[in-house]
């Protein structure tokens, strides 16, 4: 059985001569980390199901420099953002959706300055604008009734203040959304961030993941919602350290409305 | 005519007033030796972020029990500055330009009078009962917050100092309102003081009459006192609250500022007209330090940041890296700045108006680069400071001069940092496998 997916580049829609409606920024865990490649593809299921006129940049995509930045290597970080706004300019991109919440922050807030304005939307933001404009519909399906949390990543949360979009979309599949003791605006990290995922941690007495993990236990959930492939990682680490695997399930939001609809 | 008292407190008024004055200049000073930055663009939105965080504490009240406690102490210290007005007035003209005391009971109709009074009174009774509470909430709860490693004798003893001052500054305003016969036979706005009054029932007329000018005294130079008491404390917020509300940030906490100097570098290297060998021309300044290790190389907004801090602490238990037992705590972070540039000052007063060279810097002799590499950079400080200061800002310019000007990363950073210069992602995978995983 081949798992082809019809992913089409920039570069095959510009010999074509067509621009799509938007591009897809897959980024590093997207494009190379097995559980975020899971997400990527069923972002792309689910775009294919709402007639999505989408394409991603393949093999002209490169990091956007936020690890680099928040490490504090402004001159890598703006090397790369360069390169990058020039694909992006080069193919007149107007409008970019990805799945992850540190290059959305990045793309959106950061490169503007150097040259390079979309209008960038986080996975949730563009799911919730489809369902919006009846492209997609969301059933319940397997996790109708389930308790589900989310864990709001800090970029984009109280990065850019978007806190609704991934719970409207939870709400939609029918689930019963609990919330964790630190939610929101005050939503404990899940301590990927600050380039701090390539690092290990500074001594201290717990690994911040298990503590947000412990915080998600709190409130007995049988899925902990993500919406960052980094906080996926971390949290499905988290469930690890507590013993937890076979009672709670990690899933990015995207996940959760693909299989819903066993795409 | 025997006008020495008012003598006395004109210069208590000058003295204090002038002398607080010689502070703030100097506290402006230094507050300008960090470098200039724009903070003065969307200024309807300052305007509203004033208006909202500082003006209606909407922050504070973000954890209701000391929000609200905060909110009472807030105000009472605000409106209760009326009556100060007035005393300040009687103070200089009462026994010259006219008779007694109370100078606003001859403009304002006594039951207006009285009303204001009373409120004053109530709001003195409720402020005392916050800074107890207060007080006992710091000392016998023991709050976690203000019992962590950077609160050591001296942050503890100030705290504590403020809250004493400001429980006999309120319990004077009433003893001087009890103890202020012709104000007690008026039965106007005595709501609580015609309670402590009975207390001096005993007393002779005269011996009342010297208890009440003993408080009204004591009053109005503690208030001289606190007041001067600011600058050497953390207690500068009720002042610097308003002005850092106004220039703190505007963007979203997630965007981080992009180096100016480092984009001339960068579109330079890019530039394929640049002639690489070209002789520099003449008078070039000398290449900018990126990032921070000193004060002097923060902006003036976070110097700013670093005298509003009142040390409550809230950034610090919102820390995910300092929750979990890290060294980093975001107000160390602002508490060493401050520290750090109340010396500079001094060095620069001790050095006839130049800095002198210490051989200390604000990297490694206060903060440690432990501290600065257990960042998450999840702006849980930013949005819990309840005056808008933001110590992941300094962290993030002290990791640019860590790793810019030192390469000075932990080995882990710069293999990433490696891997994203060769090949585009932050691990070893190729660039032209980025689509691989379509036909996985």
């Amino acid at each position: 059985m081949s798992n082809t997916l019809k992913v089409p580049t920039m570069a095959e829609y510009l010999a074509e001569g067509k621009q799509p409606e938007v591009l897809f920024w897959v980024g590093c865990m997207g494009s190379f980390d097995d559980r975020a490649k899971k997400v990527t593809k069923a972002f792309v299921k689910l775009l294919h199901r709402a007639n999505v006129d989408f394409a991603v940049l393949g093999t002209e995509e490169s990091c956007t420099g936020d690890p680099a930045k928040r490490a504090g290597n402004e001159f890598l970080f703006q090397m790369q953002a360069v390169t990058n706004i020039e694909v992006l300019n080069a193919y007149e991109i107007k409008k970019i959706v990805t799945a992850c919440p540190h290059c959305f922050n990045t793309i959106k807030n950061e490169y503007p300055g150097l040259g390079g304005s979309y209008q960038v939307m986080h996975h949730t933001q563009f799911l919730k604008s489809l369902l919006d404009e009846g492209r997609l519909t969301i059933e319940g399906g397997q996790f109708k009734g389930k308790r589900i949390t989310f864990h709001d990543p800090c970029y984009l949360g109280r990065g850019n203040d978007i806190y609704e979009a991934p719970r409207e979309l939870i709400r939609k599949l029918d689930a019963e959304l609990v919330e964790m003791k630190s939610c929101k605006s005050r939503g404990l990290c899940c301590g990927a961030g600050g380039a701090q995922m390539f690092k290990d941690a500074e001594p201290g007495n717990k690994e911040i993941n298990v503590a947000r993990t412990e915080q998600a236990i709190d409130v007995k959930p049988e899925i902990i919602a993500a919406g960052c492939p980094f906080c996926n990682t971390m949290m499905t680490d988290g469930v690890k350290a507590k013993d937890k695997e076979s009672e709670i399930a990690v899933m990015d939001i995207a996940e959760l409305i693909a299989n819903a609809q066993d795409l | 005519m025997n006008y020495i008292p008012n003598i006395l407190f004109a210069i208590a008024l000058i003295v204090g007033i002038g002398y607080f004055a010689k502070n703030v200049k100097k506290l402006i000073r230094n507050i300008k030796l960090g470098h200039d930055v724009d903070a003065n663009d969307h200024k309807p939105q300052r305007w509203k972020n004033m208006a909202k965080i500082a003006l209606g504490q909407s922050k504070m009240v973000k954890r209701p029990i000391s929000g609200f406690l905060h909110v009472i102490v807030y105000l009472g210290f605000i409106i209760i500055n009326i009556e100060v007005l007035e005393i300040i007035i009687d103070g200089l003209f009462a026994g010259i330009l006219y008779e007694d005391h109370r100078v606003f009971l001859s403009i304002l109709p006594q039951s207006v009078y009285g009303f204001l009074i009373a409120s004053f009174e109530i709001l003195a009774t409720l402020v005392f009962v916050s800074v107890v509470v207060f007080w006992l909430r710091r000392n016998t709860l023991k709050i976690k917050r203000f019992w962590a490693n950077e609160m050591t004798s001296w942050p503890k003893n100030d705290a504590n100092y403020i809250l004493y001052i400001e429980m006999v500054l309120m319990v004077l305003f009433l003893v001087m309102n009890a103890t202020d016969l012709k104000f007690q036979a008026m039965n106007s706005g005595n709501v609580i003081s015609q309670f402590i009054a009975p207390l001096f029932n005993g007393f002779s007329e005269s011996t009342i009459h010297i208890i009440e000018r003993g408080a009204w005294w004591l009053h109005i130079l503690g208030i001289l006192a606190f007041l001067n008491y600011l600058y050497f404390s953390k207690h500068l917020h009720i002042l610097l609250a308003f002005p850092n509300t106004y220039f703190g940030r505007v963007e979203p906490q997630g965007e981080f500022d992009n180096l100016e100097s480092v984009t001339n570098e960068v579109k330079m290297m890019m530039d394929p007209n640049i002639d690489p060998f070209a002789a520099q021309p003449e008078n070039t300044e000398a290449p900018a330090k990126f990032g921070a290790s000193d004060v002097q190389d923060l902006s003036w907004v976070q110097l700013l940041n670093a005298y509003t801090c009142t040390e409550c602490g809230r950034c610090t238990s919102e820390c995910p890296a300092n929750q979990t037992g890290k060294k980093l705590s975001p107000r160390k972070i602002m508490m060493d700045t401050r520290d750090r540039l109340e010396e500079v000052g001094k060095n620069i007063d001790a050095n006839g108006g130049t800095f002198k060279d210490d051989g200390k810097q604000l990297l490694n002799d206060y903060i440690t680069k432990e501290e600065l590499w257990a960042c998450t950079t999840c702006n849980a400080c930013v949005e819990a400071c309840p005056v808008s200061i933001d110590p992941l800002s300094i962290i993030m310019e002290m990791r640019r001069y860590l790793v810019m000007e030192q390469s000075a990363a932990p080995l882990e950073l710069n293999n990433m940092m490696t891997n994203v210069e060769n090949n585009g992602a932050p691990w070893p995978y190729n660039q032209m496998d980025r689509l691989n995983w379509k036909n996985e």
